[in-house]
């Protein structure tokens, strides 16, 4: 609690504010019907003239139209600024996350976090615009009803609280129950959605096996659990319900004998016995409430502790605290790095295990994997995506830990294996490395001597286009505007290796790392993009992931990196006569027949019927 | 007391229960409204949604069928529960009119009824709600079953056609979140809101009984109710739609930051994106605080107007009890009730919404429950318990729709059983179509294809999926075991066919390597295989079927070198003596075949073995010799 202080500053007072007005509703609402008891009281006095039922009139009016006013105020109090902190809460999370490192986030599920920073905050918004609110009002307003009942007559005001603490005693109980069975429908529903997904996305193979009942019986048996769950969660309300009617009803209906005696018997006004059944059919509500409130405490309670958890990680990879500057001419110096993953057993050797390699200012350096891998993960290392666990990296003579992240990453630009687009136009996501839709106080935009300056982006992108062959961009339904991803067009994955790389070199950078940047990319493509990096990168040092000898030609040298060590560094030709694992890695394989056949026209070459799109609205 | 209910669900619709719409004589005035199609219409006029509600209601009186009585019984349940809760304010009254100057004369009479009929009607009232709220459960329940297994049913039986312009995504939330939608409402909603209904009815009825001018007071305060309603309803339809979609907008902005983080750090995106996010949340707050605050007024509102009717009623009947013309206990009762009649109301405006978007669900639910497969079962299929694999395209034409272009054109074939055929041509030759025609994803447009002389469309569904398997080139992994992955081929193998299977295709030695060997979870870390991994298990599976022809869709361009080897061995073994038709993309698979098909543009345009086709130089043979050359460097 007292960790989201910051975040509740500006909602205590108009949280009090809210309260308040909560409590004067609920009092009016009482009040009420000790007016009409009076009134009755007083119209069964025979000498009662109409100025009674006047004032009882205006009373009730203002006490009616208060009562709408003080519950409208109450929400204008605390829902602002209640859904304020939620937004700040949101936000600051966002904030923490994104800073958080690669292993970090692969330690943590997406969703995960999500349903943290969604759902976990919308509890605490309801929480504290009405919950924490409701609860204090609540018992404020029993408190009150019950004096008056009690006012009224001590006996039924006793009576019926012998029904009230129990369904207050209860109501957690009960709820502890139905939240168990909800949570376990819930899951089970899940397991129904894997169940369909599954169905849907193994269509194929379903249908070419003819195992559609097969996968039927399975999707039934759980939707059966699930029916069975949620079954079992209304008989629970079921009992839960019958008891919220039988107790006080039962008890009430005990309340009217006793009444009409003691009012046959002079000690209770027919009035007082009308107020004191109106009092209890609106104390009714808060009485069932105040369980749900309590259950709603702990579920915040638990919602805070989840949001403490990843608020309280701290990043590890951090910025140093006096960063060094260093000329930038793009010398990148491995130096005996090491690298294990937190998660890999003892007994496993570092993934990278001495790694030493340096690559001059300006060459293009393949980097190919023997055995073992490890050659996405050291491309990682060097923007410091991740730390190294043993040795140095070095960029332009210094470590990297020692230069700011910020002046770090605007040296170095990655295109990756997985090419990740964002939701957002094609211009954006390739110009996601430059100055494009960035703020002026952005300390994370350096501006270096080599970065494209804000009226050559359109230079820039245009460039980077051609260069990565993704001209076909400019046949999208808006051009280099078109929104693209998760929540726009959807694209082919040589189309977004090649956006992925165009974005690599749009960033202008005096280190590219290239993550076997061609791998999905057909025959005749490859070419053209070869031919035109080659052009391109000059000047630039290059780091390229490759696994085939056609990326391989791209590069001046070659590393080849072997169970987590560079063995061998040459040219291809060089590394191809004296290294045999070398040559093995590198036979050449079979090119990828689809291109060839695409590429030769047929015998009788005819326009083909059905023209092949590889973009899908 | 609550009957078990079968685990089977009840089939509904009976082929002569629908409706054939192609079959019908005079045009179909909704035709663009049948099944799926509608789906994307934002504006529908009357008519249309007059027909898409009639579609959706008679969805949900089939799907009742089974429950029927039940639903008759809870709707008694319900009724004799709200007007036994709704009777207390009536029996105060009787209470003070009637019974207390019995209880003054001595009569006790005047004690014990009025207490006996309250505590009567409370009992009745509890246990009629428990029966009532235990019986929605089951039928409702029950109810969302059957509709989950229709629509499961429904998306296996619908051809690859319909699967493949109506994306899996679609599919996938017509069975989870729509029918997640109509299960919130059946949670909450449904009884909120008939409840609800059901008291402001009996109260309005006792409100009339003990005083109908107060009935009057009440009906005025129905007009401004019934604005305040309609005002809220189109308002908050609006802001409901909005505040999903900025949702919808945050969390996709969230979710990709955070899969994307090495793109997002490594191009210094972290504070641009930040800002943009905060951006996103504002909006979200602000639809949000605005949607909230549409209650905000609501419920007020309502108040409003039911302490003004309050006072109405007390002023009016205040003078009448002053003037003598009704009774003190009468009052008392009226005001009672009139306090309580609009209660339930804004309980109703928070469902309104649950009920707008389980409306909506039901309405593209019964839209593609409507699909009908274009790919049947024959009345009287055609048995085939042996299979040679010999099969026969005899003037088989193809297109996807009616008035679409020839895919395939005039096409004669015969593979004698034991072939191992390839095919090669380009993109949209039609290559895949051959295979499509053959699995019977597709049936011809005209024309006919045979297997061992049975025309596949009447052929009985089990044969031919027992006879003919296809591995597709995706290498679908169902979650589950690698043993139960193998086992789909065949559910009924031992654990000793399904090692064999493994063995053969020669991936039994990579899966004993796993950390649980067979038992390895595929989604489980560890579990997780390459691509040319999946490729070999989805060949063991294709093995286990041990099907008379096997149709192969082989791409590799997604397969490292080493796995691309090992799923060249297990592929030749996969094939043994079976029929086998090979779309193929490599020279290697084309080497292994008996006789290579090109396809260009529908047609089938070189027909040989692969030496003959080199040596009558056509297309395969200027392919064959630019693959020797990247080849042979």
């Amino acid at each position: 609690m007292k960790r989201l202080g910051p975040y509740l500053e500006g909602l205590k007072r108009r949280w009090i504010l809210g309260v308040f007005a909560a409590i004067g509703a609920g009092v009016v609402a009482l009040t009420i019907p000790q007016v009409l008891g009076s009134l009755v009281d007083h119209l069964g006095d025979p000498t009662a003239t109409t100025a009674v039922v006047w004032t009882a009139v205006a009373i009730t009016l203002g006490l009616g139209i208060l009562e709408a006013v003080l519950v409208y105020l109450r929400r204008l109090f605390v829902i602002p600024p209640a859904s304020d902190a939620e937004t700040s809460m949101r936000t600051t999370l966002f904030g923490k996350l994104i800073h958080q490192s690669a292993a970090f986030h692969s330690a943590w599920d997406a969703g995960q976090l999500q349903s943290r920073a969604i759902a976990d905050l919308n509890l605490l918004r309801r929480f504290f615009a009405f919950g924490s609110l409701m609860l204090v009002t609540s018992t404020v307003i029993i408190i009150f009803g019950f004096s008056l009942m009690f006012r009224e007559s001590a006996l039924l005001g006793f009576l019926f609280l012998c029904a009230a603490i129990p369904i207050i005693l209860i109501g957690p109980r009960f709820r502890q129950k139905f939240v168990h069975f909800s949570r376990a429908s819930q899951d089970k529903a899940g397991d129904v959605a894997t169940r369909v997904e599954e169905s849907v996305h193994g269509i194929r193979v379903l249908k070419a096996f003819g195992r559609g009942d097969y996968a039927r019986q399975g999707f039934v048996d759980e939707a059966d659990e699930l029916r069975g769950l949620e079954v079992s969660k209304a008989y629970t309300l079921a009992r839960f319900q019958m008891l919220m009617i039988l107790l006080p009803e039962g008890v009430l209906g005990a309340c009217l004998i006793a009444g009409l005696y003691l009012t046959a018997q002079g000690d209770m006004s027919v009035g007082a016995l009308g107020a004191f059944f109106t009092t209890a059919v609106i104390l009714k509500n808060p009485i069932e409430g105040v369980g749900m409130l309590l259950g709603m405490v702990f579920m915040a309670k638990t919602a805070i502790d989840r949001h403490v958890d990843v608020i309280d990680v701290e990043p590890e990879i951090t910025e140093p605290a006096e960063p060094v500057t260093a000329a930038e001419q793009g010398l990148v110096e491995l130096d005996d790095v090491h690298f294990r993953y937190p998660d890999q057993k003892p007994e496993e050797r570092d993934l990278l295990n001495g790694v030493s390699l340096r690559i001059e200012p300006g060459e293009t350096m393949a980097l190919v994997s023997g055995t073992g891998g490890g050659t996405s993960t050291l491309l990682n290392l060097i923007p410091r995506l991740y730390d190294v666990t043993g040795g140095t990296i070095r960029i332009d003579g210094t470590d990297v830990r020692q230069l700011s992240l910020a002046d770090l990453r605007s040296r170095v630009a990655v295109a990756f294996e997985e090419p990740t687009l964002f939701s957002a136009s094609v211009r954006a996501n390739v110009l996601l490395g430059t100055g494009h839709q960035r703020d002026d106080d952005d300390a994370q935009h350096p501006q270096r001597p080599g970065a494209p300056a804000d009226d050559q982006l359109e230079d820039v992108l245009t460039e980077a286009l051609h260069t990565a062959d993704a001209e076909f961009v400019e046949n999208l339904p808006d051009g280099v505007d078109t929104r693209i991803g998760e929540e726009g067009l959807s694209l082919s994955g040589g189309q977004r290796q090649r956006l992925a790389l165009a974005r690599a070199i749009a960033a202008k950078p005096s280190v590219l790392l290239l993550d076997d940047p061609l791998s999905a990319l057909d025959v005749r493509t490859e070419e053209r993009v070869t031919a035109r990096l080659r052009e391109v990168l000059t000047g630039t040092t290059t780091l390229i992931v490759a696994h085939r000898p056609s990326t391989v030609a791209l590069a001046d040298r070659v590393a080849l990196l072997h169970e987590g060590q560079i063995i061998d560094v040459g040219t291809h030709h060089e590394l191809l006569q004296r290294s045999e694992l070398y040559r093995r890695v590198m036979r050449p394989p079979a090119p990828s027949g689809q291109d060839l056949m695409d590429a030769l026209d047929p015998a009788e070459a005819k326009p083909t019927s059905e023209s092949y799109q590889e973009v899908r609205p | 007391m609550s009957q078990q209910q079968s685990p089977e669900p009840t089939r509904l619709v009976s082929p002569t229960e629908t409706t054939d719409h192609s079959t019908a004589g005079e045009p179909d005035p909704f035709e663009h409204l049948r099944g799926t199609a509608g789906e994307e219409q934002v504006s529908l006029n009357k008519a249309e949604r007059k027909f898409i509600r009639r579609r959706s209601w008679k969805l949900l009186v089939r799907t009742s069928k089974g429950v029927r009585l039940k639903l008759l019984l809870t709707a008694l349940a319900v009724i004799l529960a709200q007007a036994c809760q709704a009777a207390t304010p009536l029996i105060v009254s009787l209470a003070i009119d009637w019974g207390l100057p019995r209880v003054i004369d001595g009569e006790t009479q005047g004690l014990w009824i009025p207490g006996g009929l309250y505590v009567t009607c409370a009992v009745t009232a509890g246990i009629m709600l428990f029966l009532y709220t235990r019986m929605t459960a089951e039928a409702s329940q029950q109810m969302l079953f059957t509709l989950r297994d229709e629509v499961f049913r429904k998306t296996q039986e619908l051809s690859l056609d319909f699967h493949e312009d109506y994306t899996s995504g679609k599919v996938i939330s017509r069975q989870t979140s729509d029918l997640e939608s109509l299960r919130e409402l059946l949670d909450g909603g449904v009884n909120s809101l008939v409840q609800g209904l059901m008291f402001m009815f009996f109260t309005t009825v006792t409100i009339w009984i003990m005083d109908w001018r107060s009935g009057l007071v009440l009906l005025a305060a129905a007009v401004p109710i019934a604005f305040l309603g309609r005002w809220y309803q189109k308002n908050s339809e609006v802001a409901y739609r909005r505040t999903r979609i900025s949702s919808a907008r945050m969390i996709v902005h969230f979710v990709e930051s955070m899969t994307g983080i090495r793109a997002v750090q490594a191009f210094r995106r972290e504070s641009a994106r930040t800002r943009q996010y905060k951006k996103l949340a504002k909006v979200y707050r602000d639809d949000m605080v605005r949607s909230i605050g549409l209650f905000g007024v609501l419920q007020p509102g309502l108040m409003l107007v039911g302490n003004l009717s309050v006072t109405a009623v007390l002023l009016w009947g205040g003078f009448r009890v002053l003037d003598g013309d009704l009774g003190v206990g009468a009052l008392v009762g009226v005001v009672l009730a009139t306090k309580r009649v609009f209660q339930p109301l804004d309980m109703i405006a928070m469902f309104y919404n649950s009920l707008q978007s389980a409306t909506a669900a039901l309405e593209k639910v019964s839209g593609l429950l409507e699909e009908r497969p274009k790919v049947r079962e024959a009345k009287n299929p055609a048995l085939l318990p042996e299979a040679r694999g010999e099969l026969e395209f005899r003037d088989a034409e193809f297109r996807y729709n009616q008035d679409g272009p020839l895919v395939l054109k005039k096409l004669d074939l015969h593979i004698p059983a034991g072939q191992t055929v390839a095919v090669v041509g380009r993109t949209g030759a039609g290559k895949t179509t051959l295979a499509k025609l053959l699995a019977r994803f597709y049936d011809v447009s005209s024309g006919t294809v045979t297997l061992d002389g049975v025309d596949l469309r009447q052929l009985a569904t089990a044969d031919h999926h027992r006879h003919v398997a296809m591995v597709t080139q995706e290498a679908f992994l169902f979650s589950g075991t690698i043993r139960d992955n193998i086992a789909l081929g065949r559910p009924t193998a031992t654990d000793e066919e399904i090692v064999a299977a493994a063995k053969a295709v020669g991936v039994h030695e990579f899966i004993t390597a796993l950390p649980e060997g067979y038992d390895t979870d595929v989604n489980k870390r560890g579990g997780r295989l390459s691509a040319g991994q999946r490729q070999l298990v989805s060949f063991a599976r294709a093995f286990l079927a041990d099907p008379a022809v096997l149709i192969l869709d082989e791409a590799t361009s997604s397969l490292d070198l080493p796995s691309e080897a090992l799923v060249q061995e297990g592929l030749e073994r996969l094939l043994g003596n079976r029929t086998a038709l090979i779309i193929a993309h490599r020279l290697s698979t084309v080497a292994i075949a008996d006789r290579v098909l090109v396809v260009d543009a529908g047609h089938i345009v070189e027909d040989g073995s692969p030496e003959e086709l080199i040596a009558a130089g056509g297309y395969f043979s200027k392919l064959h010799s630019a693959w020797s050359a990247t080849m042979g460097n």
